[in-house]
């Protein structure tokens, strides 16, 4: 499995970093093509929201966390699982419905968990789970940790009531959040000029009077430096951030959607695309001369090898027992 | 043995459960400073400090959220609604996130907290805040929905409440606040989630009820037992996990039944309890089963519409009577 | 097409019928609904009616024959149709499944196929939530397309059989019916007496089902009581356990010359039966109320009237009459005014006997006039006691004082004795034992009171003295059956042996 970039070092672009992140995003990459396929496939099912062109940001994000950190997301949920280091197998079996899922095949794949991790969950209610984030670095606060709960969700979500309420209330009583909008342009199809009144979501920071900051969330290293900002700001005086990660999605919504051609051009895809922010990384590296073409084949192949291996224990791992739909209802 | 309020036996819990365990909070509008809306929370600020008492700003969504989250990472909160009519705004939590996560997650992680508050009509509180949501959440598998009828049942749930590790919602009779009865001192109290108990016994006919209307249940049975007529009164206590066993054993003794409600009559819980009698009481039923509920109108304001639109002692008793055939 | 006839279950419990009668004969032509011949069933001679158009081309038993249920008797069929087949085979041949398995297809399958489609195909263009939950949906169903057809149209069939209403042991039967008769299902399925009294009137209502609480159902088989037999209290006519209850106590105490119910008083207050909406229910005639008002009739004369005898043990009311006369002259009752009172009492439990025949119907009465008969100088005069039952002892005493008084005086008003729902008349103070009364008609019954006398009865087994007083009532049997009467003379001695019962 991946080897996990958790120590929050120097930002500095050393190339052990670089090589740590190149490979996380990959592995992401990769994992979610996969995928794609095995949802063509008919291996997987429901509904399947894909993270590609977004890994930057769980890479980055995620890289300055402790293992005693939490996160919380919304239903795009594998790239920052994998990022958080839940295995491969583990979520690949989840999203094939099988015993041996992070969620014994309950979740699925917008409902990803690991309580060993912190990972407190993929949510499918566009801004329902922002309210936990603010209630999680409550409760921090109120056992007087040190932790910080970083929350992820798109843009679309700061239009629903449930954001604005929680960062209310995280900013009234200064708990140790810090909130993360992926801004990858599009609510499900509807563009964010479309959507908001004020489409610099950042600045909706303001209202709440905490920091807010916009990043271009396809460059790892700029995810990891605002994200280091706010977690020590959160950590130390308490006080939840508001970031907005300018990313875009290269695929549809979900697998239902199509990839361009309804509410967004092929030519505004493509001309996004260039930004891929594997390319971004892996031509930094090969500028640096920290990577050479075989170099990055290798561990292409390595990360296939790993997303294969996941593919296969899935495919092998038996369906839930039927008791299973009994249990976990309540405890007890 | 005290005679206390029913307000204060839920204060005593409250208190007797801070105490007990620190990860126990409460959180609600107007919960600290204020006293609580209905003075439920009467002086729990002052024991307990700010931290544990917790006022919120007017945000049922979030702060009913902000009790999912910290009770994934190990907190008991309890969530204080003003009323059980402004939850519907927070209805996304407790339905989407609260009674799901234990499951979504496989058992990762259990969600132990209580969304509690007033819940049904009062007096001429008219249609947005004259409700009884407990057919709703009882409808979500997930949740224990606790219905408590009396000072001594609001106390000892509320307790077994906060300490069951599934998330509980308890709806509070607002009608009931001023309600008296005993209550043990200095007596650890706690009911068992899940199991009716029969207010009164008899051989006649049963009456099914929860909540408030256990009390009108109560005052029908003792007027007909002046008559002969003897009704075994089943309060479920808890609506969800709904204790099957006891109204079979009831309705089977006395092969009729009324079933009453606050709520209306579509889908309500009486229809839940109907279905369980004609499944398991077939045989020993020698009448159809009733139901009384509230009249299928939102709740009007002026005085004698709204008498006429809830189920009271009158609507029982001739419920009664038509399944005894008396009428 | 040829429609086979078959032995019909022409009541609930009917397993063979005696062919009586036959109607027609062979060559006749019959149209769907006549009547073929009278079959005797296990209650009474009901007709059976053709189920299809035609001539009547074979009869295939004789008068005097029996046949089990669902038997082949006769075959209706075109003048010119081969029926060498039909009359050889058995009587359940499948005509009525071809337009029956035909009519479901779809409407199941239909409503799921293209929803699991959805979720790998385009997706609908909406917000997030809300159109996903639908796919999710939709994918959990799953796609059993090939399947689900079959199910719903195996199922249809049996479905439009078991909603004619006729008892299992009828189903052979239905083979015979034409597909227009299985479509003519639902709730009206009852609304059609034809129907109703050819599949089966020989219960609680026209649609010849026995109305009963499933625990009725359960007692009745418990304790070995035939529900067809038991007159239901409640709803409708429906069978309720303290119907079951009576008539399971009833051969025991006959048998074993128990002090009839005394003991067993109801648990629940005597029940109040009679209807509180209007002054009377008209009951229309079913089938077995026609042949049983026909041929009693008949039989005996234009009023078939029976008689009933019971034996009263009066004891307590003789102890609450002396008990009443010491509290003073005020309270004074005479054992008649007890028995007018408790008439009354017994008929608000009993509206089938508190009835009037009217020749094409019954009326059942929802308030209680008891006729009370006097004798007066030239003849006799039955003046009325309106609503009897809602008045008190002591009214009904001064009542009956004054009206006997001013009978004999002559000077009753034609309202005064007309109007009656139940007669009594009681020659006890004429030294008479016991006597029959004759049926004021429309009235369905009077009951004749004798004297109270000392007799030596057996209790526990010894003998001793007891006060006793004999009843006899005359029944219209077109209106009132034996065990109708027999009930209500039931509940007439419980009230009468605990006559603190009649305080309430």
């Amino acid at each position: 499995m991946a080897k996990k970039p958790t120590k929050p070092t120097s930002s500095k672009s050393d190339s052990e970093l670089n090589h740590s992140f190149l490979r996380s995003m990959l592995l992401q990459r990769r994992f979610e093509e996969r995928s794609a396929e095995a949802y063509a496939l008919g291996k997987i099912g429901g509904f399947c929201h894909l993270y590609i062109g977004q890994e930057a940001i769980s890479t980055g994000a995620l890289s300055v966390l402790r293992p005693d950190d939490y996160v919380v997301t919304a239903y795009r949920d594998h790239g920052l699982a994998l990022a958080r280091g839940m295995t491969s197998r583990s979520v690949m079996a989840e999203l094939f419905g099988r015993r041996d899922g992070c969620a014994g095949g309950k979740g699925g794949s917008m409902h990803l968990f690991d309580a060993k991790l912190n990972f407190l969950g993929g949510h499918g209610i566009v801004g329902g789970h922002i309210p936990l984030a603010t209630g999680v670095a409550f409760a921090i606060k109120y056992r007087g940790g040190d932790q910080v709960c970083l929350c992820f969700f798109g843009e679309a979500a700061v239009n629903i009531g449930a954001f604005h309420e929680a960062l209310n209330m995280a900013a009234l009583w200064k708990v140790p959040a810090v909130f993360i909008i992926e801004n990858n342009r599009y609510g499900m199809g509807t563009a964010v000029a479309r959507a908001m009144a004020n489409e610099d979501v950042s600045a909706r920071a303001a209202a709440y009077n905490i920091p807010g900051e916009s990043v271009d969330g396809q460059d790892v290293f700029a995810v990891r430096d605002a994200v280091s900002r706010a977690v020590e700001r959160a950590r130390g005086e308490k006080t939840p951030t508001l970031l907005e990660m300018r990313t875009y999605r290269f695929m549809g919504h979900s697998m239902s959607d199509a990839v361009s051609g309804t509410y967004r051009t092929k030519a505004e895809l493509e001309e996004e695309m260039r930004r891929d922010p594997i390319i971004v990384l892996h031509n930094r590296m090969t500028e640096a001369g920290e990577i050479d073409d075989a170099a990055y084949a290798k561990l292409d192949e390595e990360v296939k090898a790993e997303v294969q291996d996941a593919w296969d224990f899935a495919d092998a791992s038996p369906e839930p027992e039927l008791e299973e739909l009994y249990s976990n209802v309540l405890v007890g | 043995m005290s005679v206390i309020t029913y307000r204060d036996a839920l204060n005593q819990a409250l208190r007797e459960e801070m105490q007990h365990d620190d990860r126990v909070f409460l959180m609600g509008e107007e919960v600290a400073e204020y006293n609580g809306a209905y003075k439920v929370s009467r002086g729990l600020l002052d024991q307990f400090g700010p931290m544990r008492v917790v006022d919120t700003p007017i945000a049922e969504l979030g702060f009913a959220g902000i009790g999912v989250g910290a009770a994934m990472v190990g907190l008991r909160p309890v969530i204080e609604f003003m009323t059980w009519n402004f939850a519907l705004l927070a209805l996304d939590q407790v339905v989407n996130a609260a009674a799901k996560m234990l499951y979504m997650s496989n058992g990762q992680f259990p969600m132990p907290m209580v969304f509690r508050g007033p819940n049904g009509a009062a007096l001429q509180l008219s249609a947005q805040h004259s409700q009884a949501w407990e057919s709703w959440l009882a409808h979500i598998p997930g949740l224990k929905v606790v219905t408590p009828a009396t000072p001594y049942d609001a106390k000892g749930l509320l307790k077994s409440a906060i300490r069951d590790p599934n998330p509980v919602v308890f709806l509070e009779g607002e009608m009931l606040y001023n309600t008296k009865g005993e209550v043990p001192d200095g007596e650890e109290i706690l009911i068992p989630l899940g199991k009716a108990e029969r207010k009164r016994e008899g051989e006649h006919c049963s009456i099914i009820a929860h909540g408030k209307t256990v009390l009108v249940a109560i005052q029908v049975a003792d007027a007909l037992a002046k008559e002969g007529i003897k009704i075994d009164v089943i309060d479920l206590r808890t609506v969800r996990p709904m204790d099957v066993d006891a109204i079979a054993e009831s309705v089977k003794k006395t092969n009729r039944a009324v079933v009453v409600e606050e709520g209306w009559e579509l889908c309500g819980v009486g229809a839940q309890v109907v279905d369980y009698i004609q499944r398991e009481c077939f045989d020993f039923l020698d009448a159809p089963v009733l139901r009384v509920h509230q009249a299928d109108v939102p709740m009007p304001y002026a005085k004698n519409l709204e008498r006429a639109a809830k189920p009271d002692a009158q609507k029982v008793t001739s419920a009664v009577r038509k399944v005894l055939y008396l009428e | 097409m040829a429609t086979k006839v078959v032995m019909e279950a022409l009541s609930p419990t009917m397993e063979e019928g005696r062919l009586v009668k036959w109607t027609k004969n062979e060559g006749d032509a019959v149209k769907s609904g006549e009547v073929l011949a009278e079959v005797e069933t296990d209650k009474a001679v009901m007709e059976l009616v053709a189920r299809g158009d035609g001539v009547l081309r074979k009869r295939l038993i004789n008068e005097g024959d029996t046949a089990p249920v669902g038997q082949l008797i006769a075959i209706v069929a075109a003048a010119d149709e081969n029926i060498d087949a039909l009359a050889g085979g058995g009587g359940a041949a499948p005509t009525a499944e071809a337009p029956a398995a035909e009519a479901p297809k779809a409407e199941a399958p239909k409503a799921e196929a293209p929803k699991a489609e959805a979720p790998k195909a385009e997706a609908p263009k909406a917000e997030a939530a809300k159109p996903e939950a639908v796919q999710a949906d939709a994918a959990k169903a799953g796609p059993p397309k090939q399947e689900a057809p079959a199910e719903p149209a195996a199922d249809r069939p049996r479905d439009a059989r078991t909603s004619v209403p006729a008892d299992p042991a009828h189903s052979q039967g239905e083979a015979s019916t034409p597909p227009q008769e299985l479509d003519r299902r639902g709730p009206d399925r009852f609304a059609t007496a034809s129907t109703g009294a050819a599949l089966g009137a020989g219960g609680g209502e026209p649609g010849g089902r026995v109305r009963s609480s499933p625990l009725a159902r359960r007692l009745a088989s418990d304790r070995g009581v035939e529900l067809g037999s038991v007159q239901g209290s409640g709803p409708g006519g429906r069978i309720v356990k303290r119907d079951i209850e009576q008539a399971a106590s009833r051969p025991r105490a006959a048998q074993t010359g128990e002090r009839a119910p005394a003991a067993a008083a109801p648990a629940a207050p005597a029940p109040r039966r009679i209807s509180t909406e209007g002054d009377y229910q008209d009951i229309p005639l079913t089938q077995i109320r026609k042949t049983i008002a026909r041929r009693l009739a008949e039989s005996i004369g234009p009023v078939p009237t029976f008689y009933l005898t019971m034996e009263l043990d009066v004891e307590r009311v003789a102890e609450m009459r002396e008990a009443m006369i010491v509290l003073g002259a005020e309270y004074k009752v005479s054992f008649n005014d007890i028995v007018l009172k408790a008439v009354a009492t017994a008929l608000v439990q009993h509206p089938e006997v508190n009835a009037h025949w009217l020749g094409d119907k019954m009326r059942y009465f929802n308030r209680v006039h008891v006729g009370m008969a006097v004798a007066v100088e030239d003849g006799l005069i039955t003046p009325v006691i309106f609503d009897a039952d809602r008045k008190g002892l002591a009214d009904i005493s001064r009542e009956a004082r004054e009206l006997a008084k001013r009978a004999r005086d002559r000077k009753l008003k034609p309202e005064e004795y007309t109007g009656a729902t139940f007669s009594v008349s009681n020659l006890g103070m004429f030294g008479i034992e016991h006597f029959t009364a004759i049926i004021n008609p429309p009235e369905a019954a009077i009951l004749a009171v004798g004297g109270v006398e000392d007799r030596v009865v057996a209790v526990d087994g010894e003998a001793v003295i007891r006060k006793r007083m004999k009843v006899t009532m005359s029944c219209d049997h077109r209106v009132i059956d034996g065990a109708t009467g027999a009930k209500f003379l039931q509940t007439l001695r419980r009230l009468i042996e605990n006559p603190l019962m009649l305080v309430y």
